[in-house]
């Protein structure tokens, strides 16, 4: 465990523009295995394009992550994207196990074959998630929790160390919001390191012992007890850094 | 009923429609998954329209020749496909708007080109297909788009897989999406080409599509999808040139999109998962219980 906790995330100087137009500008902070990580900010913050651009889907303009001391370019089975749920088929012909068996092709490279070692890997990151009596459903036979806690599974079984996950509180009723922040908190007792785009500020510090605030720029990070305040929740959300949210751009 | 079956595989051009008719059928009905689960079914009939000036260039430049249909066949959907994309990213225009552009175009100018060719050839060879008239060619032709395309998806179906499902997460885990649709789109249309001489540029879609979409209602298995898609390509390709024959004067493949067409209905009205019948059943059963428990909470507590 102590090992997992010092992998770190360590992203300096991070500038991402969509068409010219900034959408992050010059963020850095360092965050590590073994956190629950809020990125918060307003609409237009930044924080999908954060995510995006730490799973390898948006290009950077400039500035550098690493991961345990090694440069990330592009994509890495280490950090895994968690989708949020309206893009995705879920009529799509797979169950609940075949959903969690497509993290392993990630390890396992095209050709190599699935294995005993992979069928166990697949059952551990079921049992993790609590999904072993639904685990030959089809996806779209659960609820919306249940696809969450699927989701995460394909993540555990592709063994990825950091997990991104875009507002996933979002469209959950109250017992799955519980069981939610529960699976969080699992899973980073278990080493793992999560960043969650989140915009209900009451639950915040509840949930998540390090946030990040972001308006286009890097407004705080570090320890929910110290950052999460008054003060930088204003300024966070009460300003405009970038004439570009103006426009409409969408972040 | 044997009589007539032997008397059908005693004739050679039947036993070479049937043979190239089983090979298309499977490839068609095998790749279907893949369309139909990356929605690009209107893409690939886009693709097999767009067919018909290359097989008529073809025609006219190699004569009957099935090499010079192939090839032409395949640059002319190839151009529509890359052309559609080269003036979508020009413009505000989308892929779909740009792509229905030309092949229209493509196609009206296949029908120029057939009617005022001077060999005179019949348009409906092309838009409707004729199995009963493929020769050793058109077979070999089929049998070398099999041999490719079928290992194709098969190498290739754990990063086909992930970009179907989700390309954008596919895309972060490091799967090339793009070269996966390509090779998609590429093995669509080889599969296209191969079944233009059988079944016409205008029934093809059928072939490719509702194998694949009786599958889907029948199983959450993706493999058993693909494969099960391959052997339904087969057996309504059988069945399709069985009838046509017996019936003589029903074109071949529109025999088979029928025969298509009602074992999807069929699956489509009796799936035991996802047929009209089991939804049915499914909501009077949940309704029946919702009553039950209703009347539990009225009854008067003991």
């Amino acid at each position: 465990m102590s090992h997992a906790h010092s992998h770190a995330l360590k992203i300096a100087d991070l500038t991402v523009s969509y068409a010219r137009i900034p959408a992050l500008h010059h963020v850095a902070f360092e965050v590590r295995c073994g956190m629950c990580v809020a990125l918060l900010g307003p609409n237009g913050a930044g924080k999908t394009t954060l995510l995006k651009t730490l799973a390898g889907l948006v290009q950077r303009e400039s500035g550098s992550i690493h991961f345990h001391g090694r440069e990330v370019r592009g994509a890495t089975p280490d950090i895994a994207y968690l989708p949020q749920r309206g893009q995705i088929d879920w009529d799509f012909p797979t169950t609940v196990r075949g959903l969690v068996e497509m993290g392993r092709y990630l390890r396992l490279g095209w050709w190599r074959s699935y294995g005993e070692a992979d069928a166990r890997a697949v059952d551990a990151a079921i049992a993790t998630m609590g999904l072993e009596s639904l685990q030959d459903r089809q996806i779209s036979a659960l609820s919306g929790g249940q696809q969450q806690r699927g989701f995460l599974a394909r993540a555990l079984a592709q063994e990825a160390h950091v997990l991104l996950l875009d507002e996933p509180f979002t469209g959950l009723d109250k017992p799955n919001q519980d069981n939610l922040k529960a699976t969080l908190r699992r899973l980073r007792d278990q080493g793992k390191l999560l960043l969650v785009s989140h915009h209900d500020l009451p639950s915040v510090p509840e949930i998540f012992d390090q946030v990040i605030m972001l308006n286009g720029e890097l407004i705080a990070a570090g320890p929910t007890a110290e950052t999460f305040t008054p003060e930088n929740i204003h300024r966070a959300y009460d300003t405009r850094v970038f004439a570009a949210v103006d426009h409409g751009v969408a972040v | 009923m044997m009589s007539f079956l032997t008397e059908l595989w005693s004739q050679e051009f039947m036993r070479r429609a049937l043979l190239g008719g089983a090979l298309i059928g499977f490839t068609n009905g095998m790749l279907g998954s893949f369309i139909i689960l990356r929605r690009m079914s209107l893409m690939a009939d886009a693709l097999s329209h767009s067919m018909l000036p290359g097989l008529a260039l073809g025609i006219i430049f190699f004569g009957l020749n099935p090499s010079g249909l192939f090839l032409g066949g395949l640059s002319a959907a190839a151009l529509v496909a890359v052309g559609a994309a080269v003036l979508a990213r020009g413009s505000r225009l989308k892929e779909d708007t740009t792509l229905a552009i030309l092949y229209t175009f493509a196609f009206s100018v296949g029908i120029i080109i057939l009617s005022v060719n001077p060999q005179q050839v019949d348009l409906k060879h092309y838009l409707f297909g004729d199995v009963l008239g493929m020769d050793n060619a058109d077979l070999w032709t089929s049998y070398g788009v099999a041999l490719v395309v079928i290992p194709a998806m098969v190498l290739f179906l754990r990063p086909l897989l992930l970009t179907i499902f989700d390309s954008a997460v596919a895309r972060s885990q490091g799967v090339p999406v793009e070269r996966c649709q390509f090779l998609i789109i590429l093995a669509c249309v080889l599969s296209m080409v191969s079944s233009a001489r059988a079944l016409g540029v205008i029934l093809m879609l059928g072939l490719l599509v509702t194998p694949a979409a009786i599958m889907n209602l029948l199983t959450d298995n993706f493999n058993r999808m693909m494969w099960g898609g391959g052997i339904i390509g087969v057996l309504a390709s059988v069945a399709g040139l069985v009838l046509s024959y017996r019936f003589d004067r029903v074109p071949s493949g529109a025999m088979i999109v029928l025969v298509l067409f009602v074992s999807f209905l069929v699956t489509w009205l009796f799936s035991p998962r996802y047929g009209l019948l089991a939804r049915l059943r499914k909501t009077r059963h949940f309704h029946e219980e919702s009553l039950q428990r209703w009347g539990q909470r009225t009854e008067p507590p003991h």
